[in-house]
């Protein structure tokens, strides 16, 4: 693989030797297990956590179907799985929430893309540690397979739900897979810890210190800026995730109570004693408020570059971007409580928590402000990956308008473990977050592979999903507002929720027929990859500097020479440059403003 | 107005050429921003792995800012008695053992003899780039085995808690006896997994020293490792003041 | 393509935006002293996030079709932003935000930072896999001792309590599988629970709070509407979590006093 294939004309010939000596300096190792197995090189290891959390979606995705299907039909016999307990449905529950947040969630849009991209884009020929990327990947890996155990073992996978409330969760005997199977859960949760954790260590030391002359951090572009916040985020907070798993280990098998106070279960005493169950939701909540800001600051990083160039002007407010993210970042951190107002917890700290979170909604919405701003004004092009970018605009502002009714304890009273909460968090964190993975694969496609994804299946997969997901999530709000309560496994015993349950059935219609929708995506990246069309190095002339690279780019991304930056990552319509964009690596433009 | 100079690479949009519109030579840069032909010099890469160090305390230190605040909130929790609805508080101050404070006097001797080693290997590695001579050059200087001496400490202080903890069992705290006994365990025992890395990480620059590996990368193992062990040191005098004084 | 993604953005708005006007689906009528404050502040906010929500999308739709690629003849505005414009709207917002949750402030601190009143009936609620138990102090006005170790949920009522007979003050205690209330009465609520977390949620109440183990948590509610009302457990507490309701009936006080004198004579 030759440094510079797309380069070649306007290389001299003195210096295409040199070339071409610089690209066998820099070639790759060579040997299967060393190219793709435990390979150094973060292009691969970038494409080992996409297709690690692109198995992981899919198997969240037939989770919630069974869960849908149970929902609606909990008599129902399903072929292979036979009937769904509501224990089972409760083992559904969890095990999808968990595997979506952590190995989808936490792993695409940081571990694939930032991985992939985050060094080209800084101009850098790797991460700062490239046998500790390697390792952070076969760790997370080693956790989801210690995950998908769980479903395995004697009692099956645990039934206390992705937040694994104490003592439910902290004493073997409330339930049937809490058991083994919890052990293995919180094990499972330990590793990916560690493993993000790794993760996090390179981002941060790339990102501050191998950034290429010229690349000024506030040259940097919102994506790298997005990664970087991400991965100071997973770097403060699993560490206390991590602390929290040990406690409930301890609890678990070892015969503590930090979680359990004197409790019966069916009658029997535990043994345990003053512990506190808040404790864990504090510690809990103190890592997974965090984590909804890590789940979607990448997509947030995406949409502010795709939207910039896609329509061909500077993204609106750069600096004012860089804080949004900073503050975003910062005020996480102190708005835990808000998951906690019905907790048991001091009315008063409740107050603090739930301004603090209301506070939180101003970045988010300068943010949102300023997209619309950049579209403003634009010469709009509808490629997929913008498709995705203004789909991912509308989820966020839906989901972001619901939560200023949950920040607000009093309302919250009422809502609170309803269904508007998954309605809420499923369209601010879930969707828009896979609308960034989607969004991020139909823009990076080319660069990666070469081939062009095909633009009819895209758009399709576009309709689908965005219809659909509405389709999905929206009715969740309605259904919360009359009091549908979250986790329950069906509908039968409470009179009133017999009158919710058409609303319901639409929902599980609309699962069934956005998940088809998904197949269109998984046949469009296969096939892309052997037979798309032929893609040229900067399809869609942008100005970041990945797109400068051959494509895909040699091991060492830039083929043996260094980029210098001269300027930002939005220029484009720049008034009396000859064509409507200017590379980060161009000569210095001077900025009209 | 923007103003450009008519380059080749403005023609060439797909590929940039950097500065100048000309490929630099190979034999270039490798400067203070990254390998672009070869790999970063050693001020380079120390300071980098020293980042990367200070970025990979903070985790460390966030899990026993955890322990802390669970530590300090679970003394002072009342716990509802069932039989009264009453709550009450049961917290019940475990007796240290006094071998804690000889441990913590091993583990602050190993930090000086890490320290000292640490500059040690950094004024080998520097005298060995000065007179162009790559490897060890075994004779003259201070010839003292710092390092030995710390890992050699080090395993002491480890078998020392170790012993502390048969005294505590001996007195009758297990690690689920009482509420502070669960935390006198916890908190021992995870910076003891810890202070077990940076053993490990001691070992590795021991036994790359006779694999003779390149006296720079160890240099920078043992940099960071003294920095790792300081670490640990101040953080088992925290740990001990808590256990200790915060009751 | 820019104006099928304004059809179907403003059509999904307007959709969504009409069901919850109409309240297809709405929050049951309220029944409690707390519902019309509690309802009142619900409808601010859903106005004012509602004009926010339809304003928004119907920005997005209108400006993805109106500013669509014509051509080259149409260039792209080239600006980085506007620094008052950014100030505008951040202020803007900030005291919508802030504003719409100081104004609430009053009716949490109204439920929450106020003990119950001195002359409040006082309910304890507990909260077991999966069921709910009640319990009255009795004409002593205590509430009597209770031991994990007497529990024994088959036998129900007291035996599920555990209550310790030997406690003088448990002998006129009621134990009801049925929470009984008289309505225009402020209702002390004092909840428990023997397992795991469990949530005491009665939506025409407006009502909701976990029962924690290890923790006694006092809360108060005034209904005042009579009738029969769902009790949801709404916090997962097991496999058992969709099946755990009960039902609070809010009787007039004559009502009330003769039931409970009648269990009360049952204990005697």
């Amino acid at each position: 693989m030759a440094g510079g294939t797309g380069g070649g004309e306007t290389i001299t010939m003195s210096t295409h030797e040199s070339a071409v000596q610089a690209a066998h300096a820099h070639a790759g190792p060579q040997g299967f297990i060393r190219k793709w197995v435990f390979s150094l090189d973060h292009k691969v290891i970038g494409l080992q956590y996409y297709f690690l959390a692109l198995v992981a979606v899919f198997v969240g995705m037939f989770l919630s179907l069974l869960m849908r299907i149970h929902l609606v039909w909990p008599t129902a016999t399903l072929p292979l799985l036979g009937d769904i307990k509501p224990e089972t449905y409760l083992t559904l529950v969890t095990m999808h929430g968990t595997i979506m947040v952590f190995f989808v969630l936490t792993t695409a849009p940081q571990g694939g893309f930032g991985n992939y991209f985050l060094p080209i884009q800084i101009g850098a020929p790797d991460m700062a540690f490239p046998v500790l990327n390697m390792l952070s990947f076969w760790t997370t890996f080693v956790g989801f397979v210690v995950m998908i155990a769980a479903f395995f073992v004697a009692g099956g996978a645990p039934l206390h739900g992705w937040t694994g409330y104490a003592p439910l969760s902290a004493v073997q005997s409330t339930g049937p897979g809490e058991g083994l199977g919890a052990d293995l859960w919180i094990i499972s949760i330990a590793i990916f810890c560690i493993g993000a954790l790794m993760g996090a260590l390179n981002f941060i030391t790339t990102t501050l210190d191998m950034r290429a002359k010229g690349m000024t951090m506030m040259r940097m572009p919102l994506t790298v800026w997005a990664w970087f916040v991400t991965a100071i985020l997973g770097l403060l907070a699993f560490g206390v995730l991590l602390s929290a798993g040990i406690l409930l280990l301890m609890d678990r098998n070892l015969g503590t109570s930090f979680y359990v106070p004197l409790i019966t279960v069916n009658g029997q005493l535990t043994g345990h004693k003053g512990g506190s169950p808040l404790l864990w939701q504090h510690l809990f909540w103190f890592f997974g408020h965090p984590e909804v800001y890590i789940a979607i600051l990448p997509a947030m990083g995406l949409a502010s570059q795709l939207l910039s160039v896609f329509s061909r002007k500077p993204i609106f407010g750069y600096k004012a971007m860089v804080y949004a993210i900073l503050g975003i970042g910062f005020l996480g951190f102190m708005v835990w409580g808000h998951h906690m107002f019905m907790s048991g917890m001091s009315p008063y700290t409740a107050f603090a928590f739930s301004i603090m979170t209301m506070g939180i909604g101003v970045p988010s919405a300068i943010k949102t402000f300023n997209w619309l701003g950049t579209i403003w004004g634009g010469r709009i092009r509808f490629d997929s990956p913008m498709l995705f970018a203004i789909g991912f605009v509308s989820l966020f502002v839906s989901g972001g308008i619901s939560g200023p009714f949950l920040a607000q304890p009093v309302l919250d009273i009422q809502l609170h473990d309803t269904y508007f909460v998954p309605g809420h968090f499923h369209l601010i964190m879930g969707v828009a977050s896979i609308f960034g993975i989607f969004a991020a694969t139909y823009y990076w496609f080319p660069k990666m592979f070469g081939r062009m994804m095909n633009e009819s299946m895209a758009r399709w997969h576009f309709w689908f999903s965005f219809i659909g997901t509405y389709a999905i999530f929206m009715p969740m709000h309605y259904l919360g507002m009359a009091g549908m309560p979250r986790r329950y496994s069906q509908m039968t015993e409470v009179a009133y929720l017999h009158d919710l349950i058409p609303l319901q059935k639409f929902i599980t219609y609309a699962a069934f027929i956005t998940i088809a929708g998904q197949l269109i995506f998984l046949v469009n990246l296969f096939w892309s990859m052997f037979n798309g069309k032929k893609a040229v190095d900067n399809p869609w002339e942008a100005t970041t500097l990945e797109w400068t690279t051959a494509t895909p780019p040699p091991h060492d991304n830039f083929g043996g020479h260094t980029p210098v930056v001269h300027n930002g990552p939005y220029e484009y319509g720049v008034p009396g440059a000859p064509r409507d964009y200017v590379m980060q690596s161009d000569p210095e433009i001077e900025p009209a403003h | 107005m923007a103003s450009f100079s008519t380059t080749a690479t403005v023609t060439d949009p797909r590929v940039s050429l950097g500065d100048d519109g000309i490929v630099p030579p190979v034999l270039a840069g490798g400067g203070d921003d990254g390998p672009s032909s070869g790999s970063p010099d050693y001020a380079t890469r120390l300071r980098r792995a020293r980042l990367g160090l200070l970025v990979a305390l903070t985790p460390v230190l966030m899990l026993f800012v955890s322990f802390t605040s669970a530590y300090v909130v679970r003394q002072g929790l009342p716990t509802l008695d069932p039989r009264t609805a009453t709550l009450v508080r049961d917290w019940i101050p475990v007796t240290l053992p006094k071998l804690l404070l000889i441990n913590t006097g091993v583990l602050v001797l190993s930090s000086v003899f890490m320290e000292l080693a640490r500059r040690q290997i950094r004024n080998e590695a520097a005298l060995a780039s000065a007179d162009s001579i790559a490897g060890d050059s075994l004779d003259g200087e201070s010839k003292i085995p710092w390092l030995p001496m710390t890992l050699a400490l080090g395993i002491i202080f480890l078998f020392g808690q170790w012993m502390a903890w048969r005294q505590l069992a001996a007195s009758g705290f297990y690690v689920a006896t009482t509420p502070s006994s669960s935390f006198v365990y916890l908190l021992t025992g995870t910076h003891a997994v810890h202070l077990l890395g940076g053993v490990l990480a001691l070992c590795g620059a021991g036994v790359a020293s006779l694999l003779g590996l390149s006296l720079t990368r160890r240099s920078i193992v043992v940099d960071v490792t003294a920095w790792y062990w300081h670490f640990m040191a101040g953080l088992w005098v925290y740990i001990l003041c808590l256990l200790e004084f915060a009751s | 393509m820019g104006l099928v993604l304004l059809v179907v953005i403003w059509l999904i708005t307007f959709i969504s935006t009409y069901f919850f006007i109409a309240k297809t689906w709405w929050l049951p009528v309220g029944a409690s002293a707390a519902a019309a404050g509690i309802d009142h502040h619900f409808t601010t906010t859903f106005i004012l996030m509602g004009i926010v929500f339809v304003a928004a999308q119907v920005a997005l739709g209108y400006l993805v079709w109106s500013y669509r690629d014509r051509g080259s003849a149409f260039k792209a505005s080239y600006s980085h932003g506007n620094t008052t414009l950014e100030i505008v709207w951040t202020v803007l917002t900030t005291i919508l935000f802030v504003g719409l949750n100081l104004t609430s402030s009053s009716i949490w601190a109204s439920e929450r930072f106020r003990a119950a009143a001195s002359d409040s009936v006082q309910v304890e609620v507990t909260g077991m896999q999966f069921a709910w138990y009640f319990r009255y102090p009795g004409p002593d006005g205590k509430f009597g001792a209770t031991n994990p170790e007497l529990e024994d949920a088959s036998a129900g009522g007291e035996a599920a309590l555990g209550l310790d007979t030997k406690d003088p003050a448990s002998k006129d205690d009621v134990v009801s599988g049925v929470m009984v209330v008289p309505v225009n009465r402020e209702i002390e609520v004092i909840l428990r629970a023997h397992d795991v977390i469990h949530s005491f949620f009665i939506p025409q109440m407006r009502f909701k709070q976990d029962a924690v183990p290890g923790l006694a948590i006092h809360m108060h509610f005034t209904p005042t509407q009579t009738g029969d009302y769902e009790i949801l457990c709404a916090e997962l507490c097991g496999l058992g979590h969709y099946k755990m309701h009960g039902i609070v009936k809010v009787v007039t006080p004559e009502e009330f006093d003769k039931w409970l004198a009648a269990r009360e004579a049952e204990k005697l």
